[in-house]
C-alpha cells in the first residue's frame, strides 16, 4: 500500500497496484494507518516504581534500568540466564540485528521467536524435503493459472482476502478449489469440494490421498526416479491407509477422498498449500510431510504453475524466521551448530566463532522455562505479545511474573507490557525504513513516511544503545562458570562504533554479506534493486545475477540433489477427549482482528467489525448443552478456560467447538491450549484439545 | 518387559505387532516368524492388485528391522513346546521365547464340493486370501475371458469387482436369496446386485453349488437346481476359519479361534493372540484389520510394560465396499431392535439408506451408492456419539444447512444491515447511502465504502446493487 499526508493532516492508505494483493485491501490494511496517532501510542518509557506501577521515565533512566537488571541476572546466574523473545513482523534488518544482539551483546544462547508458532511446522518440514524453508517456491501469481489447488488448514478469504483474488482468477479459468479444513469456513465456501476431517486427521487424509493416488496410477514413476529419493518407504508406508481405513479416522467420504487424489493427479497443474490448521499440531511437522509427499509423488515441486507451499502468516513471517531469530539459526538460514556457519558469520561480526552460543530452545519451551531454577532470569520482548498468543497462557503469564527483569519493546501497551519492568515506546511500521520478505520469498521495502514522533525511538536505536552500554566496563565479573566477564573477549568499547548500526540500510549491507553464501542467500539483493523491480527473490547471490521467483525447475538444494520424502504415521491428538473433556477445541482467526489483538483490538472500524470474542459451536451441540445463540459459555480444558458468548453455527462439525485468540481476559482461548510440542519443530497443538463446555 | 518376544505370523496383525514394539524403545529382542516367503503386505489391497490397477510392489508394508527385532519370512512353525518355551520351525530349528503371540491369522475355507479336494485345488481353481493365491488367480485370468466367483460376500464381491476391472464376464453365486446376506437387508440386496451387474457382474443368487469339475479347458460349477455354469477360472470366496492348528496341538483352549481374555492373552500366560486367529471377549467374526490394530497395540503396550491397564474393548465393526462405481457401508443391524428407522430409497440410480436410531445413538445402518453422509454416519457410529437433531443430516451430510444463505432474489428484498462486503464490513445500508450522496458507478461506490476492494468476491453484488439504485431512481427515491 502507499500512504499520503493528506492537506488536514490524516494519513490516507492507498492501496497499490502489485501483483501480490492486486491492489485488494481488507479492512485492517485500510485502517492501519490509524494507529500511527493512536491516543494509546506510547511516546515515553515507563519503568515499574516499587509501589509496582509503571511510571513515564526518560530513556536514560530506562535503558540504565534494563543494563542493570541485565547484568545482576548474568553475574548471578550466567549469560543464559538472559533471553530475548522476538516477532515475525519485525523487518529483515530488526530481526537480523535482534539475533546479533542475543548472540553478541548478551551472547546467550537464548533467542526465539513469535513465529515459532506460526510457521515453524512447514519449515521444518520443507527443509528435510527440500532442502530450503520458502513460503512459497513460485510466485503468488502461479496459483490463478494451476488447475488444481488444495488448500490444508487454511483460510485466506479471513486471514488473507487479497489473495483470494488469485483463486478467483483460478476458478475463473475452469480450475478446481478443494479445501480441507474441520469448518466450513469463507474459504470452504468457495470451494468445488470440501472435506470436513475431524480436527488432528489431517496427516492420515494426506496418507490416504498418496493411497489413492497409488492404486489409480496417478504416481509420477518418472520424477519419483529422477528427482527424488525415500519414495519406497512412503509407499510401504501409505499401503497402510486405505480410504476406508482413513474416512473412519477422519470422517472424510471416501469418495471424496477419491475425487481429491484424482483432481490432483489428473490435472495438468497442480498446487498443495498447508497453513496453521495442518500446521499448529504436536504433529505438525509430519503433517506437512505428508502433504509434500503427495506433492513429491504426483511430480509437482518444479513443474510449471505446480507444487507445495506454505500460506505464512505475519508480515515478515517469512523473513523473520531466516535470519537469526530462531534459537538453532544463524543469518541467511544457516544452522548454529554448524562450524562453517559459525566461521562465516562470526567473521562479518568481528567476533571468534568459539565465542558464539550454541542453540538455544524453541519459543514455548524458553517461556516455560523462565524464572525457574534452570531458565533465564530476564527476557526482552520486541514486537510480540505472548500473554495473549502463547498456548497455555496463564502459565506463561505466571512464568512472565516470575522474572527479575522483564523488559517489552511495542508502541503499545500490549498485555504482555503491562507486566514490564520496563516498556520502550518504539516507532511503527510507517516510521522506519526497511524490508520485509514476503510468503513468495520476495524481498520488499518499506519506506519511512514520517519519523517516529517525538520520545519514540527505533529498534535499532534502542539495540544499539543497549549494546554500547553493555559494551562498557563492567567492574563485577559474571558469576562462576559462566566464562569470562561479559565485556570480555567483546570489542574494547568504542573500538566498533558500528557493531550495531542504527541506520537500517547499513545493517542490511551486513546482513547481505551474513547471508552470503547461506540458503536464504540475500547478497545480490540491494535496495535500489528491489525498488527497480517488484521486490528480489531470494536465493539471489549476484548483485548482477538473476533473482529465483522459481525454485526446483532443474534440482533440489539438498547434498544429493534430490528432494526426500519421509514416511510419516498418523497419531492421536496430544490430548484425547474423555468423558471429563468430550469435545475437540480448535483455535483461529476472524477477519477484522490480527494476532493477539494489541493494534487491532483498538482500531474503531475494527473493533465494530468484531468487538469481542466468542465461542462457534454446531446448534446440535447447544441445544444438548441447553446453550443459546448469545448465552455466555465456559470453555475449559485441564489448563485453563475462557468465557465468551456462544455463536451457533451449523458450519462446524458438533463434535468441536472454535474460539478466535485475539482476545486477553477471559475471552483468552489460549487460556485453554495445549502446550504439547512437535518434537521437531516445538509447535504446540494450539488447533486441537480436549474440552468441556458449559452455560456460564 | 524385557527378554524375547516371538511373534509368530507376519500378516498384518504380526507385522503392526512388530511394528508398535519397535516404536516403543526397550532392550528387548522381537523375532518375527512368517510362514508366506515374502515381505508383509497389505491383504485389504490384493482386490486391487486383482483389478491390475497395481503391482505386487506397491502392496507391501514397512517394515521394521534392527534395534533387536529379527524378521525371518518363509519361516513357518509347526509346534510349540510350551513348558521349554520354545517354538520349532520345519527344519528342526528350535527358537527360544520368553513371550510368545501367535498372529497365524486365518485361511479360506474350501467348501464340501463333489470333485474338489481340499488339499489339491485342480487347475482354474483358486481361493483369494493370500498374495500367493492372488498370483494363482492372475495366472489362469490373464487368458480368462469369463469368471465364476462362488461366495456373494464381501470378498467374493472384491474379487469379483477386481476381475470384472480387468475386462473378464464374472458370475457371482450365493447360495442366500441376496448378496451379502449378512451386512445387508434384501432391498439393498437386490439394489448392490444391479450396481454389480452394471459392472459387469451377474448373480446367481439362492442356488447352492453341489459340485465341480475342472481341467486345463475350463471349470464347470454344478448347482443345486440341476444346472450348471462354465468359466475360464473359478474364484472360491465361502469365508475364513481361524488358523488355530498350532493353538490347538499345543494344548491351548480353542474354540472358533484361540480363546484370549481382554488382555489378548491365551490361559497360558507366556502366550498371547491377535489377529483372526485370536477370539477375544465379544469379538466378531474374523477377517477384519480394524481389530486386529487394535489388538496389536493393547499387546505392545502391555508387553513393554507402557500401559500395565491396557485392554482390548471390541469395537462395533464396520464392514466398507468401496470400488469404482460401488459404495457400500454396512454397521451394526438397522432391520430390527427397538428405535426409530431411517430409509431412503433410489434404486434406479443405486441409493439406498436405512438406519436405526436408538436413544439417539446410531445402532446401525446401510448406505449403499451415492451417499454424502457416509463418513459423518460411519463415524458416529463407530464412536457412539448423537446424532444430529435435523435427521435428514444422516441421509443428506453436511449439504444439510450449510448452504451459504442464497442471495436474496433482488437487492429491493436485502435488509439494510446485510453484509455486502466481508472484507471490509459493507453493509447495504453503507451503499445505499453513498448513492444517495453522490456516487453514481460501481468504481464511485467502491472508492467511497471500500466494498470489494479485499478478496473482491461481491463486486458483482455492489454491481447489483447500483443497478438497483439506478433503476430505482428513475421512479423514485429507493428505499
Amino acid at each position: 500500500m502507499v500512504l499520503r499526508d493528506t492537506d488536514d493532516g490524516r494519513i490516507e492508505v492507498q492501496p497499490r497496484q502489485f501483483p501480490t494483493n492486486r491492489g485488494g485491501l481488507c479492512q485492517k490494511g485500510w485502517t492501519a494507518a490509524d494507529l500511527l496517532d493512536h491516543p494509546d501510542r506510547l511516546t515515553t518509557p515507563l519503568v515499574r516504581d516499587p509501589s509496582g506501577t509503571l511510571r513515564p521515565a526518560s530513556w536514560a533512566a530506562a535503558l540504565d534500568r534494563i543494563v542493570d537488571g541485565l547484568r545482576t541476572v548474568q553475574r548471578a546466574h550466567g549469560r543464559d540466564a538472559v533471553a530475548v523473545f522476538g516477532g515475525g513482523g519485525l523487518t529483515n534488518e530488526k530481526a537480523y540485528a535482534l539475533g546479533k544482539f542475543a548472540r553478541v551483546a548478551l551472547r546467550t544462547r537464548h533467542i526465539d521467536y513469535n513465529g515459532r508458532w506460526c510457521m515453524s511446522s512447514a519449515a521444518a518440514a520443507g527443509l528435510r524435503a527440500f532442502g530450503v524453508d520458502r513460503g512459497l517456491p513460485f510466485p503468488l501469481t502461479d496459483l490463478g493459472r494451476t488447475d488444481t489447488l488444495l488448500l490444508v488448514g487454511a483460510n485466506p478469504a479471513e486471514t488473507m482476502p487479497p489473495l483470494m483474488r488469485h483463486l478467483t482468477e483460478q476458478r475463473a479459468r475452469g480450475g478446481r478449489l478443494i479445501v480441507v479444513d474441520p469448518r466450513l469456513t469463507a474459504t470452504a465456501r468457495q470451494a468445488d469440494l470440501h472435506l470436513q476431517p475431524l480436527p488432528g486427521t489431517d496427516l492420515a487424509v494426506a496418507n490416504a490421498l498418496l493411497h489413492v493416488a497409488l492404486t489409480e496410477g496417478l504416481i509420477d514413476r518418472e520424477y519419483v526416479a529422477a528427482r527424488t529419493e525415500g519414495f519406497d518407504a512412503v509407499r510401504r508406508t501409505v499401503a497402510e491407509y486405505w480410504p476406508a481405513e482413513v474416512e473412519r479416522l477422519s470422517g472424510v467420504p471416501v469418495a471424496d477422498l477419491e475425487a481429491t487424489a484424482r483432481a490432483l493427479g489428473t490435472a495438468g497443474s497442480a498446487i498443495i498449500l498447508t497453513a496453521r490448521g495442518a500446521e499448529q499440531h504436536a504433529k505438525g511437522v509430519d503433517t506437512v510431510s505428508a502433504y509434500v509427499n503427495l506433492a513429491l509423488a504426483l511430480g509437482l515441486p518444479g513443474r510449471p504453475h505446480s507444487g507445495y507451499g506454505c500460506l505464512t502468516g505475519q508480515g515478515n513471517g517469512q523473513g523473520g524466521r531466516e535470519h537469526g531469530q530462531k534459537a538453532d539459526q544463524l543469518p541467511g538460514y544457516r544452522k548454529i551448530d554448524d562450524p562453517a556457519a559459525r566461521a562465516h558469520v562470526a567473521g562479518v561480526w568481528g567476533v571468534d566463532p568459539a565465542e558464539l552460543p550454541g542453540p538455544g530452545v524453541p519459543a514455548y519451551q524458553l517461556l516455560d522455562s523462565l524464572g525457574t531454577p534452570d531458565g533465564p532470569r530476564a527476557l526482552l520482548v520486541f514486537g510480540s505479545n505472548p500473554v495473549v498468543s502463547a498456548p497455555r497462557a496463564a502459565r506463561v503469564e505466571s512464568r512472565l511474573r516470575g522474572l527479575d527483569l522483564l523488559v517489552v519493546a511495542d508502541f503499545l501497551r500490549s498485555e504482555t507490557a503491562e507486566l514490564a519492568d520496563v516498556v520502550l515506546p518504539v516507532a511503527q511500521w510507517a516510521e522506519e525504513d526497511g524490508t520485509m520478505t514476503n510468503l513468495e520469498g520476495r524481498v520488499l521495502r518499506r519506506r519511512a513516511l514520517r519519523r517516529p514522533p517525538a520520545g519514540v525511538r527505533t529498534d535499532l536505536d534502542v539495540l544499539a544503545d543497549l549494546a554500547a552500554r553493555l559494551d562498557a566496563p563492567d567492574p563485577v565479573p559474571v558469576g562462576p562458570g559462566a566464562g569470562p566477564a561479559v565485556p570480555a573477549g567483546g570489542p574494547v568499547p568504542g573500538d566498533t562504533p558500528d557493531r550495531f548500526p542504527t541506520d537500517p540500510r547499513v545493517v542490511f549491507a551486513e546482513l547481505r554479506r551474513a547471508s552470503a553464501g547461506g540458503v536464504a542467500d540475500y547478497a545480490g539483493v540491494t535496495w535500489e534493486r528491489i525498488e527497480s523491480a517488484d521486490g528480489v527473490f531470494w536465493p539471489c547471490p549476484d548483485p548482477d545475477g538473476p533473482d529465483s521467483p522459481r525454485l526446483f525447475a532443474d534440482t533440489f538444494p539438498t547434498p544429493t540433489g534430490r528432494a526426500r520424502f519421509h514416511a510419516v504415521r498418523h497419531r492421536p491428538a496430544a490430548e484425547p477427549v474423555c468423558a471429563d473433556y468430550p469435545l475437540h477445541f480448535t483455535t483461529g482467526r476472524v477477519l477484522a482482528q490480527y494476532q493477539s489483538g494489541t493494534q487491532t483490538r483498538r482500531v474503531d472500524a475494527l473493533r465494530r467489525a468484531a468487538p469481542h470474542g466468542f465461542v462457534e459451536l454446531h446448534p446440535d451441540l447447544a441445544a444438548r448443552l441447553g446453550v443459546g445463540d448469545g448465552d455466555e459459555v465456559r470453555v475449559a480444558s485441564r489448563r485453563g478456560e475462557l468465557r465468551a458468548p456462544a455463536r451457533l453455527s451449523p458450519t462446524i462439525r458438533p463434535d468441536t467447538v472454535f474460539a478466535p485468540f485475539h482476545w486477553p481476559g477471559a475471552a483468552r482461548a489460549n487460556s485453554v491450549t495445549n502446550d504439547a510440542l512437535d518434537p521437531v519443530s516445538g509447535m504446540p497443538e494450539f488447533k486441537i484439545c480436549a474440552v468441556r463446555v458449559e452455560r456460564a | 518387559m524385557t527378554g524375547h518376544i516371538v511373534i509368530v505370523g507376519y500378516g498384518m496383525a504380526g507385522a503392526r505387532l512388530a511394528t508398535e514394539l519397535h516404536a516403543r524403545n526397550g532392550d528387548r529382542k522381537v523375532t518375527v516368524l512368517g510362514a508366506e516367503p515374502h515381505r508383509a503386505y497389505n491383504r485389504i489391497m490384493l482386490s486391487t492388485l486383482l483389478a491390475g490397477k497395481i503391482d505386487e510392489p506397491d502392496v507391501e508394508l514397512a517394515e521394521v528391522a534392527g534395534q533387536g527385532t529379527d524378521v525371518r519370512t518363509g519361516a513357518p512353525v509347526t509346534a510349540i513346546d510350551r513348558a521349554a518355551r520354545t517354538v520349532r520351525t520345519p527344519d528342526g530349528d528350535l527358537v527360544d521365547y520368553d513371550h510368545l503371540v501367535l498372529a497365524t491369522g486365518s485361511r479360506a475355507v474350501v467348501p464340501p464340493l463333489a470333485g474338489l479336494d481340499p488339499a489339491a485345488l485342480p487347475p482354474r481353481v483358486a481361493v483369494f486370501r493370500t498374495l500367493a493365491d492372488c498370483r494363482r488367480i492372475l495366472a489362469t485370468a490373464r487368458s480368462a475371458r469369463t469368471a465364476l466367483v462362488l461366495g456373494g460376500g464381501l470378498l467374493g464381491l472384491e474379487a469379483a469387482r477386481g476381475l470384472a476391472a480387468r475386462g473378464l464376464a464374472v458370475t457371482v453365486v450365493h447360495p442366500h436369496p441376496y448378496l451379502m446376506e449378512r451386512q445387508l437387508d434384501p432391498a439393498a440386496g437386490a439394489v448392490l446386485a444391479g450396481t454389480l451387474a452394471g459392472l459387469g457382474v451377474a448373480s446367481r443368487l439362492g442356488v447352492p453349488a453341489t459340485g465341480l469339475a475342472a481341467d486345463p479347458d475350463g471349470v464347470r460349477l454344478d448347482l443345486a437346481d440341476g444346472t450348471a455354469l462354465h468359466a475360464d477360472l473359478l474364484v472360491l470366496s465361502c469365508g475364513v476359519r481361524p488358523d488355530t492348528d498350532l493353538a490347538a496341538a499345543a494344548g491351548l483352549a480353542v474354540d472358533r479361534g484361540v480363546l484370549v481374555d481382554d488382555r489378548l492373552r491365551t490361559d497360558d500366560e507366556a502366550i498371547s493372540a491377535i489377529g483372526d486367529c485370536a477370539r477375544p471377549p465379544g469379538q466378531g467374526p474374523a477377517g477384519l484389520v480394524a481389530p486386529a490394530w487394535a489388538q496389536a497395540r493393547v499387546v505392545a503396550r502391555l508387553l513393554t510394560g507402557e500401559d500395565p491397564t491396557a485392554r482390548y474393548r471390541p469395537r462395533p465393526v464396520v464392514t466398507r465396499l468401496k470400488a469404482a462405481g460401488i459404495d457400500l457401508a454396512a454397521m451394526g443391524d438397522p432391520t430390527g431392535g427397538p428405535g426409530e428407522e431411517l430409509t431412503f430409497s433410489d434404486p434406479a440410480r443405486g441409493t439406498y439408506a436405512r438406519l436405526r436410531i436408538h436413544q439417539d445413538r446410531l445402532t446401525g445402518a446401510i448406505l449403499l451408492g451415492d451417499n454424502p453422509s457416509v463418513g459423518t454416519v460411519v463415524q458416529l457410529f463407530d464412536r457412539g456419539a448423537p446424532v444430529p437433531g435435523d435427521r435428514r443430516a444422516l441421509l443428506l451430510g453436511r449439504s444439510l444447512g450449510n448452504a451459504p444463505a442464497a442471495p436474496a432474489a433482488s437487492p429491493a428484498l436485502m435488509p439494510d444491515a446485510a453484509t455486502v462486503c466481508q472484507c471490509n464490513d459493507v453493509d447495504k445500508g453503507t451503499l445505499v447511502r453513498c448513492w444517495r450522496e453522490g456516487a453514481r458507478t460501481v468504481d464511485e461506490m467502491v472508492a467511497a465504502t471500500r466494498a470489494g476492494t479485499g478478496c473482491g468476491g461481491c463486486r458483482q453484488a455492489v454491481g447489483g446493487i447500483a443497478d438497483w439504485l439506478s433503476e430505482a431512481d428513475s421512479v423514485g427515491t429507493p428505499r
